[in-house]
């Protein structure tokens, strides 16, 4: 019997043939190792179990479908084609899809983001700011056509109608919601003229709350600069958008009591203050009144009146004695005053002309002396009344 | 009072009212004024609670890409069911 010699090219292909044909589309559980991304999106890495290990590909298209991250240690179940790769001789198995074996791939994606984010600080206590006591504007991000804004309508308007809700719609579910999420909250920070988010939807299975846990919205609440109430589906859900908002709220009507206060409380905080402003002010009145009365009844009080009273009193004495003084010394003056007018009157030429004296006049000179005159010369005589012209007819010495 | 006092602010400063009249050693002079000031923040307050609720409003990016706030259609929000 002549012996069949294949070439390696047509023993390859064979084998191919048998393997490829031989293992339809099959099942395989077993632990990731040797996990590689290749610059090309495309995953390639070993599954292995205690004995034996078997290649893995997994193209780019199919592995951008995979919600968790693939990682040495993790243990799968996945889908997939027996291929011999002819150049190498090598068999490996062509993924189509995977899943975590023993949790759900959600759970997984969930606990693994969950992971990231903490490790990089995204939920620290440091960044979690306060929110407003009493927000004017609220922002929601959610569905229009939803339970969640039509509750957080109803809470509102109930406890503050004033505050202005704005809503941006978005889907919450399915294909590019969470881009829409995210993109919302973006666009509420560049617009700014809100007081603080809620972010969030009614309640619904973990697939249908899925956007709330992807990283995108994450990124997008952590990056908001208002501060972001988290709401998303019912009190036991647990979302990523939880961890990284501001605060979260069990529910989107919890969120809506969270964010305003109630009108009927604040109403009585401020019957409380107009009660306490009258009450402490009427205190100070009646203190004050008591404290005035116990002045003005003191000593200190009255010493100073005292005071005033008695230079008072001496003020008047002080008047008094100074107007003595001045009609004392006006009597003084009056008559002294008499005197001198008695003296002037004794002094004038005209007095003593009054007592019979005369004047002679020699060219308008008083004549003093006999030596002044001639025989013969004219002297005007000015008596007390009237004047005559004399002639000297006699000259002589003494009387 | 400012025309652009908010709520927050009243109650902020209502709080400091509060605060400053217990704490006694103020004149009562001072204390009146700001009794009186208490009182228009309170009324102010009280009137803010007392507003009419505010229609919804509607944020979004138009045609040409610009955000901006239009008044929500209600028919577009279910009632209760």
């Amino acid at each position: 019997m002549e012996k069949h010699i294949y070439s390696v090219s047509s023993l390859t292909r064979q084998i191919k043939e048998v393997l490829e044909t031989g293992f339809p589309r099959l099942w395989v559980e077993g632990e990731i190792s040797n996990f590689k991304r290749h610059s090309s999106g495309h995953l390639y890495f070993t599954l292995k179990d205690e004995n034996s290990q078997i290649r893995c590909v997994m193209w780019r298209f199919k592995a951008g479908e995979l919600l968790f991250q693939l990682e040495d240690g993790l243990k799968v179940l996945v889908e997939g084609d027996i291929q011999v790769y002819e150049k190498s001789g090598n068999y490996q198995l062509i993924i189509q899809q995977m899943q975590p074996a023993g949790i759900g791939e959600l759970q997984l994606a969930f606990e693994q983001l969950k992971k990231k984010l903490q490790g990089e600080g995204l939920f620290d206590a440091v960044h979690k700011k306060v929110l407003p006591p009493y927000p004017e504007k609220v922002g929601v991000v959610t569905s229009p056509t939803g339970a969640a804004i039509r509750d957080i309508i109803s809470v509102i308007s109930r406890r503050f109608p004033s505050t202005e809700i704005i809503l941006y719609p978005v889907r919450v579910q399915g294909e590019g919601a969470a881009r829409e999420i995210s993109s919302a909250i973006a666009d509420f920070n560049e617009y700014g003229k809100v007081d603080v988010l809620i972010v969030g939807r009614g309640g619904g299975s973990l697939e249908d709350l899925w956007a709330f846990n992807e990283e995108i919205v994450a990124r997008a609440i952590f990056s908001s600069r208002l501060p972001v109430i988290s709401a998303v589906g019912h009190e036991v859900d647990y979302s990523i958008a939880d961890f990284v908002a501001d605060r979260r709220a069990p529910t989107p009507s919890a969120a809506a009591e969270m964010v305003v206060p109630d009108r009927r409380e604040m109403l009585g905080v401020l019957a409380y203050y107009r009660e306490k402003f009258s009450q402490t002010v009427r205190q100070k009145i009646s203190t004050g009144r008591e404290r005035l009365e116990n002045y003005r009844r003191s000593y200190a009080f009255r010493r100073p009146e005292d005071i005033v009273f008695q230079k008072m009193q001496q003020l008047d004495e002080l008047i008094r004695k100074i107007q003595v003084a001045i009609l004392h010394h006006l009597q003084i003056k009056r008559h002294s005053w008499h005197n001198i007018q008695q003296q002037l009157r004794a002094l004038s030429p005209l007095g003593v002309l009054q007592r019979g004296y005369s004047i002679c006049y020699k060219d308008g000179r008083i004549i003093k002396d006999v030596s002044q005159v001639q025989m013969l010369d004219l002297v005007q005589v000015k008596l007390s009344r009237g004047q005559f012209l004399s002639q000297v007819q006699m000259l002589g010495e003494g009387e | 009072m400012k025309k652009t006092q908010s709520f927050e602010q009243a109650m902020k400063r209502l709080e400091e009212i509060s605060q400053s009249l217990e704490s006694g050693d103020i004149p009562l002079e001072d204390s009146i004024k700001l009794y009186e000031e208490g009182i228009k923040l309170i009324e102010f307050c009280q009137g803010k609670l007392g507003e009419a609720e505010k229609k919804v409003q509607k944020l979004g990016r138009n045609t040409e890409g610009e955000l901006g706030k239009t008044p929500l259609d209600d028919s577009s929000i279910p009632g209760e069911e």
